[in-house]
């Protein structure tokens, strides 16, 4: 037990946590614009950003999402030589932020365009009889019961992606909970179980009240009809 | 529907982390196999699949300095090369891997340290490695001191990265899953070296598609016994040690690090190498 607790003296177990609560934090924000944006495109009457929406949703959620961190890494900073701020290891943090960013906002679409699919047909036709075109129906009547009608699928993607930021290692950013994780087990190989655990209930523990709070604000602002 | 896709979603990342923390724990085939077939006694032997020059999977087949040690090992103890079987030790496993008993030993760079000492035993060394630098073939870095404001590439929670940490903080450490990545990233020009021990080094260095590009560097910082790892109160210690004498002494010790670093102009450190191995605990 004592060695357990020295643990925590020579490692910033809270520290490599809470730069996973960043990236998800700035990705959910990116992801939620790019989401939004394109769940518009797929239920606007134009067949061009149709087309697009449906290609970048298949494309981004069909890809790994390592693989999608690895390029960044090699791809964008490596080959291409893309820097996103003056510090290496800020600009690489970005750079992982902006790989959690596209590949879930293919879901946020998703998760949005099935809240679309809750609201009546009828709400779009009395929208367009009032004299409402698109971009204004959508803003004032749909996507407001649509958001509400998608609280649980979107705090499903959300817990995804609090976990899916470990994957921010293939992206270079070392700082992360499972980069700890791993230089712990490299050091202290004799206690590999209880660090492993530590890691598993640190997560858990991130999760649950998300999983609780979207349940129950999904039941509470749920368009009663 | 929808939410099954989530709820997959999340079991992935679930199941990534899992497999991230036990990656290659479960070794195919390896209970109950042997034993009928072929008669002789079959060894498991741990090494690494993804390091060339030391570990190396060429798809199905095995090759590197690792590997010709412990072929040359499990021959002294009456062991054929057909009956050798090798399974991948990735480094955060390789403790389980001997706790579970699915391998009988490893060799896979593993590091002789007291905290590993508590829960497996150890022969050899057969190595003694240490920490160096691999530069494009035109750089002027010729040590950790040159380092102040470059960019250097490790492996994400390896002893090499943190003794960079801990040793020069002015040095942007860039860490990545694997020396492959490292090396391509050094390729493209943004990494200005990459660090780990100098054979491992030499074996990157000296892959077909790396040929002339890069150097080891020669100038070692630290020191890594590599050893045989054993099952805690193993009795084959006694043997790995003098098949490991036999071999430094015939000479095949000194034909296996040349024949796996060819091309790299690559020299051990030789004030350590080779090494006496330790007595037995």
């Amino acid at each position: 037990m004592e060695d357990y607790l020295s643990l925590f003296e020579t490692y910033d177990v809270l520290a490599a946590f809470w730069v996973n609560i960043q990236l998800s934090f700035w990705a959910a924000i990116c992801a939620l614009i790019i989401g939004t944006v394109l769940a518009l495109f797929r239920i606007s009457p134009i067949p061009s950003l149709q087309w697009f929406g449906a290609a970048y949703v298949n494309i981004f959620r069909n890809t790994p999402l390592t693989i999608i961190l690895a390029f960044g890494f090699l791809g964008l900073f490596s080959v291409m030589q893309i820097s996103l701020a003056a510090d290496l290891n800020a600009s690489l943090f970005r750079i992982a932020i902006v790989g959690l960013s596209v590949y879930h906002a293919a879901f946020v679409c998703e998760a949005i365009r099935s809240g679309v699919n809750t609201v009546p047909l009828g709400q779009a036709e009395a929208a367009r009889a009032i004299g409402l075109s698109f971009l204004p129906a959508a803003r004032l009547i749909i996507l407001p019961q649509a958001f509400r009608g998608a609280i649980a699928p979107l705090g499903n993607v959300l817990i995804a992606l609090i976990k899916n930021s470990t994957v921010a290692a293939a992206g270079s950013v070392a700082t992360e909970a499972s980069s700890l994780m791993k230089t712990m087990i490299e050091f202290r190989s004799d206690l590999v179980i209880p660090i492993f655990l530590t890691f598993a209930l640190g997560f858990v523990i991130l999760v649950i009240p998300i999983g609780l709070l979207t349940t129950w604000a999904s039941r509470k602002l749920a368009v009663a009809r | 529907m929808r939410k099954t896709r989530y709820a997959a979603a999340a079991v992935a990342a679930v199941a990534a982390l899992t497999l991230s923390a036990c990656g290659g724990g479960d070794s195919p085939e390896s209970e109950g196999g042997g034993g009928g077939e072929g008669g002789g006694e079959t060894l498991r032997i741990g090494i690494k699949f993804d390091q060339p020059g030391l570990g190396y999977d060429e798809g199905g087949s095995y090759s590197g300095f690792d590997v010709d040690v412990a072929k040359y090992v499990a021959a002294e103890l009456g062991v054929s090369e057909e009956n050798i079987e090798f399974v991948e030790a990735p480094s955060a496993n390789r403790e389980n891997l001997l706790a579970n008993e699915q391998v009988d030993m490893i060799f896979a760079t593993y590091s002789i340290t007291d905290t590993r000492k508590e829960t497996v035993d150890f022969a050899g060394p057969y190595f003694v490695a240490g920490q160096d630098l691999l530069v494009p073939t035109d750089s002027d870095i010729t040590g950790p001191e040159d380092l102040e404001g470059k960019n250097l590439c490790s492996v994400t929670g390896s002893t090499s990265a943190q003794k960079i940490k801990d040793q020069y903080p002015g040095v942007q450490l860039v860490e990545q899953p694997g020396y492959a990545e490292c090396v391509t990233a050094m390729g493209g020009g943004q990494i200005d070296a990459v660090t780990t021990d100098d054979i491992i080094l030499a074996g990157l260095a000296a892959q077909e598609a790396n040929a002339g590009k890069f150097k080891v560097v020669g100038n070692t910082f630290s020191e890594e016994n590599y050893g045989v790892g054993l099952p805690k109160g193993s009795d084959r210690c006694g043997d790995i040690n003098s098949a490991i004498t036999k071999m430094i002494g015939d000479g095949s010790w000194e034909e296996a690090i040349t024949s796996n670093t060819e091309g790299a102009d690559y020299t051990y450190n030789a004030e350590l190498n080779p090494p006496t191995p330790e007595p037995c605990a």
